[in-house]
């Protein structure tokens, strides 16, 4: 690593961040809605996005910086096990077509801000909608870290993080910094501020990603080049390959498809989501969504890249943000680090505007004050939102960075618990409310302690995502598993609660709402005057 | 759905199980995970495991873009067999 700081590259990286910061603040303008005040319009930017709107703000909001730094660096460790994010993210677009729609339509009709609103809605029940909304928070809290530590890389690599020897408040400035400016325009901008920051960073992001992949392996000598390269290091090194082994198969495809199940339970994903006009936007989506796999596709291959080019870093987080700065002239370095700080922001500002959502609406409004008018709403979701980036703040700055990676893979593990209650809820009734809860309860355990007891060469817990599957033999991602789990158990209490009649709550949703689209009698009403009128 | 005295419409049509093929397909392929663990053929030096996945990126958009036109020509389909029923 080069000493001192890059003052080119600091100086591109400061601009495009001022840039943002001004874009972030004059968002609040943007598209504005008379009744400011409610929780619809700081939270879900007046239910009014279109197309293109939407998809820049679900890319900016599920392809985080960490994902650039980390799937090429899971590559520049490990090889072709980290490619698992490819198939990842090909099945997302299934999924969503099929399911997504249905919540739109219901969350229109009914008001629904979050999924914990669709869960109590459907069974009646405030415990399954409750046990919703926490997995939804403890789940995204280390997320929100996790874009904390991609810009901490960037910083690091351009020198400002500062050395070992340095004083604490002078090495984590930088990251006090960024992190101040995001919680000032998330909090007076709500999510318009996201929403229209996304388009700079994708923009931004396309550009280095075009370059970097035509740039680089021309430097480099080819892919031929550098596909020899990896392999020499990963049999030398004994581990990982270009291919998955035999044995790891399973993993690699468990992996995958409990990531892609998982995605879309995150708050985050669902605030996006539903802010979008119209169902059909959901649905159109999804056909052009793909161009960021493709993206993250090109962008993987950039981890065996920092191999031939002989980045020797001992974090591999750093890999990537060491590879554009060895490869490229220093200006453009510097746009490529501004790419990666600001596609941290954007989904650091989504995730916490979904928390905050989500703890206002069902632990707040449901257990706490349940009379708040939607201004008391508002100023709850706003103070939370920035709560939840302290929280997130103080995690990065005295935890262990291994740590934040950790329970973002419990984050996972525990999301993924919510599938049965949430899309089973969009399909059918049948599910009984307790056997759900059951479920989640047991799938929440079992993949706690099985996530604790895998252990890797350096970590002796949490050491990473897959284990032995109980009765297949195989290895594989243990929130799959965990799932599983609760969906049996689900189904076999469904049963026995059914022939026992217990009570079966009650569902305030009708069969047509779930395919109720905008224009429909009912949907219009919960959008403000104002925006319903100015969204074209 | 609507109790209109028209003839109940079946829910699984050819055009239903066309779309939810173009929406399984991706899910065989790509959890077949050994069917494309080999390197070669390479393309442009990259090796089989790594182009092929991208591949389907793009074959998956279109299945999925196919799923959304059927899917809407399906929807449009009902809208006017049932206006035309009600008339």
């Amino acid at each position: 690593m080069k000493d001192g700081v890059n003052g080119v590259a600091l100086a591109v990286f400061i601009i495009f961040f001022l840039a943002v910061t001004v874009m972030g603040f004059l968002a609040a303008r943007w598209r504005k809605a008379e009744d400011e005040h409610s929780l619809d319009e700081w939270g879900l930017g007046g239910r009014s996005f279109g197309t293109w709107i939407t998809w820049f703000l679900l890319g900016g909001d599920l392809y985080t910086a960490y994902t650039f730094v980390a799937v090429p660096a899971a590559i520049y460790a490990a090889g072709a096990a980290g490619f698992f994010a490819v198939p990842y993210t090909i099945l997302i677009y299934p999924l969503i077509f099929t399911f997504l729609p249905r919540l739109w339509s219901v969350s229109h009709k009914h008001g629904y801000v979050t999924t914990s609103d669709f869960v109590r809605g459907r069974f009646g029940s405030k415990g399954l909608s409750l046990a919703v909304a926490v997995t939804g928070l403890l789940a995204t809290m280390p997320y929100i870290a996790l874009q904390l530590v991609g810009i901490q890389a960037v910083l690091d690599v351009m020198g400002v993080g500062g050395g070992e020897n340095t004083n604490w408040f002078v090495k984590d400035l930088p990251l006090l910094i960024a992190f101040g400016v995001l919680a000032a325009y998330t909090y007076s901008s709500g999510l318009r501020a996201p929403a229209l920051i996304a388009f700079v960073k994708d923009t931004l992001i396309y550009v280095v990603i075009a370059v970097a992949i035509i740039y680089i392996p021309i430097k480099l000598g080819g892919f031929d080049e550098i596909f020899t390269a990896a392999n020499e290091k990963y049999t030398a090194a004994k581990a990982g390959g270009l291919v998955p082994p035999e044995a790891g198969q399973w993993t690699y495809a468990t992996l995958a498809l409990g990531s892609a199940l998982a995605l879309f339970m995150y708050p985050h994903s669902i605030t996006a989501t539903l802010s979008s006009r119209s169902r059909e936007v959901i649905r159109r989506n999804t056909t052009i969504l793909p161009l960021y796999s493709l993206m993250l596709g090109l962008l993987a291959l950039l981890g065996f890249m920092a191999i031939a080019a002989g980045v020797s870093v001992t974090n591999p987080q750093l890999a990537i943000p060491q590879l554009f700065e060895d490869m490229f002239p220093s200006w453009f370095a510097g746009v490529a680090f501004a790419a990666i700080g600001i596609g941290a922001l954007v989904p650091a500002a989504i995730m916490s505007i979904a928390a905050a959502n989500l703890f206002t609406r069902n632990i707040y409004k449901d257990f706490i004050k349940p009379d708040a008018t939607p201004a008391q709403e508002t100023k709850i979701s706003k103070l939370v939102s920035l709560l939840v980036k302290v929280g997130a703040l103080i995690f990065v700055l005295t935890m262990d960075k291994t740590v934040a990676i950790n329970f973002q893979l419990l984050g996972g593990i525990w999301i993924l618990q919510t599938f049965p209650a949430l899309v089973g809820g969009l399909f059918t009734r049948w599910f009984h409310r307790w056997a759900l809860l059951a479920g989640w309860a047991v799938g929440m355990v079992y993949g706690t302690i099985a996530a604790y007891g895998v252990a890797s060469p350096t970590q002796k817990h949490f050491g990473g995502p897959a284990k032995e599957i109980p009765g297949i033999g195989e290895i594989g991602y243990i929130g799959l598993t965990a799932f599983v789990l609760n969906v049996v158990v689900t189904v076999v209490l469904t049963f026995i609660l059914k022939a026992a009649k217990a009570p079966e709550g009650i569902d305030e949703t009708k069969p047509e709402d779930y395919t109720a689209d905008s224009g429909d009698a009912g949907v219009q009403v919960e959008l403000p005057p104002a925006t319903a009128g100015a969204s074209h | 759905m609507s109790d209109a005295p028209e003839v109940n419409r079946a829910v699984v049509t050819p055009v239903r199980v066309v779309i939810a093929l173009c929406l399984v397909a991706p899910f065989v392929a790509m959890l077949w995970v050994g069917s494309y663990a080999k390197t070669d053929p390479e393309f442009a030096g990259i090796p089989f495991f790594y182009w092929y996945q991208m591949l389907w990126v793009l074959i998956s958009t279109l299945l999925t873009m196919v799923a959304y036109q059927l899917w809407q020509r399906d929807q449009r389909a009902r809208a006017s067999e049932k206006g035309g029923a009600s008339e």
